[in-house]
């Protein structure tokens, strides 16, 4: 066992863990936070995401001993005095989740996305979305959700 | 009670609006229900010992160091679970004579595909039930197994060596025979002699739903009624199932599919490991727990598709069809799973398509191999049915030297033949193919982009741009009892809904339908809103729980609107029928006298009326009630189809090839999707966005490919691969609208449309892109190598199956190690 | 999904990580974790240790050594792509970083952590070997450079033994030289099913010198050196570098996967040089 704290959404935690545990894992199993959730087993679905120090990263793909003394936001960690997070609202405006199951991780990414390119192109934003798999929506409505949080245009498609 | 001044200024209609979402609060900020969140005291944790041979009699099993392991609290075979895991039915024999192996949760003594579960452990944690699996040594000895899906129809290796056959059952439907055209055998002889013939073999290659969810299943059997959470699409049909097959009454079991994260069908199971855990909290006492891992769910999720198709399209020689025999081999995979028997049926009505067939024969053969079994996948047997005849349709406009639009255009049903009885027998109530297809390709700019082809082509221009056409049509709103009943269908297909008027005001709203990310809390607001003229805010949907909505048939075959939205309105109809002799009552006037209107009961000719709400209080209180009135005015309703929805559409598709690489690149995709009537744009729009992926990610990405032993080789997503936003690009779609004319809202359905118009749209491109070097076809999926290939003539664009091991990503080693049939859980206790 | 049980140090030197892995049966070292981490939860591999190198800062950083920048082996893959002295001395490999994965991953994986691991369908090994890398090795006995052509042994085997620490890459300046990645993957966030580095100097229209690296075309990454010759002295053009680019399956031995053939991957090769070379010359 060893014995970790970390910052999770703005609260400390300290805990005894398996070097082995994951974070996702550690976060949704130890901390409660369901909200960060896995759908894959080779990191390629990234509906685990999270961000640690600031920086997106798949928390699958992090050992929890790896994030103690580090600092870590889910989408739990988001909403702020009861106001949501303007990319929580441009998924909802713009109906960019179905299901649900990958929102979580595509809205974390999508902030890292415009924290790194504030006025991203949409092949910037589809690239910048490479890492993170949605089987529902067909991406057309996450790309829009995007555009609509920085500000732009959401294109002359229907 | 209130007898109001003024009359209320007309709502604005909730149905056709595009309200934001009730669901997305919760899922936006991680407040979801996911079953495998699910965390009850005592619980213990199940992990499953999966055979890594395809087919093998399994002669022993090792657990005593399993059983030592840290925290195990028990390690169990089939065997040794034998009289208590049940059995997996088969709802769906297509034919009295199919042959169907039996199918245990756990194998017994063969394990007959990769991924078959042939011990479970469970343990104090995920992580300790994982480690002791690993420590299970199971002793098997290979049998030759049956994986070619054309070999195993010739019985060459048994799948079942018992069963003495791969053979499930041969199901035929024949215009001529039915009465309802001619006989296709003589159209072609027809047209062999005075006409046109095309004959093409199409595979339709095995894919897997790919939800992003894993499965997950928990079941708690402390309480007074046993219940079982699972990440399912049909929570009532898995209640029914449970007690038809493990003896517990079905009053004792409660199932409760909480957020879904997706389905598309490969949620409509009823499973092993669901089985199992049942099993196993029955007879341990306490609550039990698995969820699966992604691999396991590539290997052990029902996949979909995978046929041959040998078709032959008869015609005249100016193009217009006489004639069209399909001749299908399905793989079943291992067992006849749940409807998995019958897919390939579902499709069997829709290979004419929209164009007037004079004679159509359906064949199908169902084959068992050593795979994991097949069953429902988006679609479920029309796509692969549209997919034949919009290839096709393709090949004799080349045939006959006109554009794939006009040969269509030729062949199809007119706006004013609606109705129009097939003949395959089904009435399609209503369409407007010529108003798709105009507004498409005033969208798509198709003129235009036919130049842009010529002029490529006429300069060799590396780059080469294809258009694709697919005017399809599809069966759903599954079903009309009667005719699942004609087909020996195990279930019936009505859905049934039920209206609570809540003394405040508010609303509840049961309904059968089990949404997992449809909106069906929002679009039933909006239909209830309407009907029963109250605020789309008090509206309170409720689903997925067996004790709250304790009857339904679920979600699948694009049923929920057209069917559970239809037992809506019928209960809501009720609701105001019940209401109007206690409204009468309180307006001191004649039930015949009262009008219904935004929420309001009001007396002809004057200005008295009364708020729905008010009804509703005055029920409860029941102080001023007339005599024989019961003081509710709640109802309930369940409604049985009386025919299919046939929604269509005309996608048009343009796509880049470079000719250099095989590399296919989407330009442009244009989707005019007729659903009838729409509640929701916005949710409409998303679905088709959806399930224009799926098809597209069928026709250039997706494939199950096994090697020659029969392990699954695409099993994670490193292999299978599924499009990101990066692959794919911006959709345009817009709608005309023929109502249906079976149901009160005219609504269609489109959960499903995208995925079954889009895939032949983009292989008609592809194709269409290089037909200039002598190209007919490329198998899907059109990888890069089949389509280059295709291009210098090496070989057709793959009539061979796709070869070839996964990437090599992990030490070479360590694959080696695995590859050789070793590996975790096969061997003893070295890792 | 879980990972077998292991033992786990983080120490704070290399000093100290060395001393961790001497004497561990069987040890493993993780840098950014993004290619260790998936081995280990398949439980393909299961060591007894996990040694992280993540709390030695002295492995993190690009510094400017004169002729050369260096690279420390802990520097992230996004930190390369960014970094201004890579921009300026070696943009081939911020190019190629940018194509590795995905962002999430490109967040935590390390440029030392990629190159050691030494998949034949990594995007860095190609162009360290185009442009020259030589690589720092530390162990219990002391400190060694392999030379670029040295380090790349097999599918993931490279010069670094057990026991032994990549701790930092040297990479020769190639200031003002034009740079392209040109990656052939069926679905974004793929390995490459090939993919061609390349580093030209142009001078004044013509090609005076050229590195090109292959990804995925053997067990190692490749030096295309035929093609390098056959640029050399040749006019940036669609027909020059096309009749330069034929040689550039010459000695490959491509795998066969279910993405392509190794006679298609060798078709492949030629094709993405040529695009290559011409994107990195500007033309």
């Amino acid at each position: 066992m060893t014995r970790i704290q970390m910052t999770v959404d703005g609260g400390s935690y300290s805990d005894d863990v398996e070097p082995r545990m994951l974070l996702v894992h550690y976060l949704r199993e130890r901390l409660g936070k369901t909200g960060t959730v896995v759908g894959c087993d080779t990191s390629n679905c990234g509906a685990c995401t999270v961000h640690l120090d600031g920086r997106s990263v798949k928390s699958c793909n992090v050992l929890a001993v790896q994030a103690d003394g580090h600092e870590v936001t889910t989408i739990e960690g988001l909403a702020a005095d009861g106001e949501l997070h303007p990319m929580q609202k441009a998924f909802h405006e713009c109906h960019g989740l179905q299901c649900g199951f990958c929102t979580p991780g595509m809205i974390m990414q999508s902030i890292d996305l415009i924290n790194d390119n504030p006025h991203p192109s949409e092949k910037e934003i589809r690239l910048g979305l490479e890492g993170n798999l949605c089987r529902c929506t067909g991406y057309h409505n996450i790309v829009k959700a995007v555009q609509h949080a920085a500000g732009e245009p959401t294109g002359a498609s229907s | 009670m209130t007898v109001t001044e003024d009359r209320p200024a007309q709502k604005t209609a909730e149905v056709g609006r595009d309200r934001r979402r009730k669901e997305d609060l919760r899922l936006i900020t991680g407040r979801t229900k996911w079953t495998d969140n699910i965390s009850l005291p005592g619980m213990v944790h199940v992990a499953m010992v999966r055979s890594f041979s395809a087919h093998a009699k399994i002669l022993g099993i090792e657990t005593e160091a399993a059983k030592r392991s840290p925290n195990v609290v028990a390690v169990l075979t089939g065997k040794d679970l034998a009289d208590e895991q049940g059995i997996l039915i088969n709802a769906w024999p297509i034919t009295p004579d199919q042959k169907a192996p039996t199918h245990t949760p756990i194998a017994l003594d063969r394990a007959s595909f990769a991924g078959e579960i042939v011990a479970v452990v469970v343990a104090r944690s995920a992580a300790e039930a994982r480690d002791a699996a690993e420590l299970v040594d199971v002793d098997y000895e290979d049998l030759p197994a049956a994986l070619d899906l054309k070999e195993a129809a010739e019985d060459k290796v048994l799948a079942h060596p018992d069963l003495g056959t791969n053979k499930s059952a041969f199901w035929q439907f024949d215009s001529a025979g039915a009465g309802t055209g001619g006989a296709v055998d003589e159209a072609i002889e027809q047209a062999r002699a005075d006409g046109i013939v095309i004959e093409r073999e199409y595979r339709q290659q095995r894919l897997i739903p790919a939800f992003m969810e894993p499965r997950s299943v928990v079941v708690d059997p402390t309480g007074e009624q046993i219940t079982m959470w699972s990440a399912t699409q049909i929570p009532h049909i898995l209640r029914f199932a449970l007690a038809a097959t493990t003896g517990v009454p079905e009053s004792k079991i409660r199932v409760v599919a909480p957020d879904v994260g997706g389905g598309f069908g490969g949620k409509l199971q009823t499973t092993p490991e669901e089985w199992i855990a049942f099993a196993l909290a029955r007879r341990l006492g306490k609550p039990v727990k698995y969820t699966e891992t992604r691999s396991e769910s590539l290997i052990a999720g029902h996949h979909g598709r995978d046929q041959w198709q040998k078709l032959t399209l008869a015609a005249k020689k100016d193009g217009t069809v006489t004639g069209f025999k399909v001749e299908l081999l399905a793989d079943l995979g291992s067992h006849v799973s749940l409807i998995g028997g019958g897919i390939p049926v579902l499709g069997a009505f829709m290979f004419n398509s929209i164009y007037k067939f004079p004679a159509y024969q359906f064949n199908c053969q169902t084959v068992l191999t050593n795979k994991t079994w097949t069953d429902a996948y988006r679609g479920a047997g029309r796509p692969e049915a549209t997919y034949a005849i919009e290839r096709i349709m393709d090949e004799l406009a080349v045939e006959v030297g006109v554009d794939p639009l006009e040969i269509r255009e030729k062949n199809w049903i007119k706006h004013d033949e609606f109705p129009f009885t097939t003949v395959a027998g089904l009435e399609y109530d209503s369409g407007n193919y010529e108003a798709a297809t105009a507004r498409a390709k005033e969208m798509f700019g198709y003129d235009e982009l036919r130049a842009e082809q010529k002029q490529r082509r006429d300069s060799g221009d590396p780059v080469q741009l294809g258009i694709g056409v697919s005017t399809f049509t599809e069966m759903c709103g599954l079903a009309p009892s009667r005719v699942l009943g004609s087909l020996d269908y195990g279930a019936g297909g009505w859905e049934h809904a039920s209206i609570r008027m809540l003394a405040t005001g508010k609303v509840e709203v049961v309904t059968g339908s089990s949404a997992h990310g449809q909106g069906h809390e929002t679009a039933w607001s909006q239909i209830v809103a309407d009907r029963l003229g109250v605020a789309f805010e008090d509206v309170e949907v409720l689903h997925g729980d067996t004790q709250i909505s304790h009857r339904g048939l679920d979600t699948y075959g694009s049923r929920s609107l057209t069917v559970g939205g239809e037992a809506l309105v019928k209960a809501a109809d009720k609701v105001i029928e019940k209401a109007k002799p206690i409204a009468a009552h309180l307006l001191e006037a004649s039930a015949d006298d009262l009008e219904f209107g935004s929420g309001q009961f009001t007396v002809k000719g004057t200005d008295k009326g009364l708020a729905m709400a008010d009804v509703a209080m005055a029920a409860f209180a029941a102080h001023n009630l007339p005599d024989g009135v019961e003081p509710s005015i709640d109802c309930d309703a369940t409604y049985d189809p009386v025919n299919f929805s046939f929604p269509h559409g005309t996608h048009l598709c343009a796509v880049e090839v470079d000719t250099e690489t095989g590399g296919v690149l989407m330009r442009k995709y244009v989707a005019v999707d007729d659903i009838g009537t729409i509640v929701n744009p916005l949710i409409v729009d998303g679905q088709v966005h959806g399930g224009l992926v799926q098809g597209i990610a069928q026709a250039l990405w997706e494939e199950a490919v096994h090697d020659e032993a029969g392990t699954l080789v695409s099993a994670s997503f490193v292999d299978y691969l599924l499009p990101t936003a990066a692959d794919t690009i911006s959709f345009e779609t817009d709608h005309t609208t023929s109502p249906s004319t079976t149901n009160t809202l005219g609504t269609k359905g489109v959960g499903e449309a995208g995925t079954i118009a889009s895939t032949p749209a983009v292989v008609n491109a592809v194709v269409d892109a290089v037909r200039a070097f002598g190209v007919t076809d490329i198998q899907m999926p059109c990888t890069p190598e089949r389509v280059w290939k295709a291009i210098h003539g090496h070989g057709n664009g793959g009539a061979t199956p796709t070869v070839g091991d996964a990437e090599p990503h992990f030490d070479e080693a360590d694959v080696a190690d695995r590859s050789a049939g070793a590996g975790p859980g096969a061997e003893g206790a070295d890792r | 999904m879980i990972p077998a049980q292991f033992d786990y140090v983080a120490p704070g030197s290399v000093e100290e990580a060395l001393s961790a892995l001497e004497g561990a049966e069987d040890a493993k070292v993780i840098a950014g974790g993004q290619s260790l981490l998936p081995v280990l939860r398949m439980r393909l591999n299961a060591p007894t240790l996990v040694v992280d190198l993540g709390r030695i800062d002295a492995l993190r950083g690009v510094r400017d050594d004169g002729d050369a920048i260096v690279i420390g082996a802990m520097t992230t893959h996004a930190e390369v792509i960014t970094d201004p002295l890579v921009n300026e001395h070696a943009l081939l490999l911020a190019k190629a970083a940018t194509e590795v994965a995905d962002p999430q991953i490109r967040h935590r994986g390390t440029f030392g952590g990629a190159l050691a691991h030494a998949d034949p369908a990594g995007d860095v090994g190609a162009p360290a070997l185009a442009l020259g890398a030589s690589y720092t090795i530390v162990g219990t006995g002391g400190e060694r450079t392999v030379e670029a052509d040295d380090f790349f042994e097999d599918l993931f085997t490279t010069a670094v033994q057990e026991g032994e620490l990549l701790t930092e890459v040297r990479i020769p300046k190639h200031t003002g030289w034009g740079a392209h990645y040109e990656k052939f993957v069926r679905v974004a966030h793929q390995w490459p099913i090939v993919a061609v580095a390349a580093a030209v100097k142009v001078d004044g229209g013509t090609i005076a010198e050229a590195r090109v690296g292959l990804t995925n075309m053997g067990s190692t990454p490749l030096r295309a050196r035929s093609v390098e010759s056959a640029l050399v002295g040749q006019p940036a053009t669609d027909e020059a570098v096309r009749a330069a680019a034929a040689s550039a399956d010459h000695d490959t031995r491509p795998p066969s996967d279910l993405n392509g053939d190794a006679d298609y991957r060798k078709h492949l090769a030629t094709v993405l040089t040529r695009r290559a070379v011409l994107a990195a010359a500007g033309a």
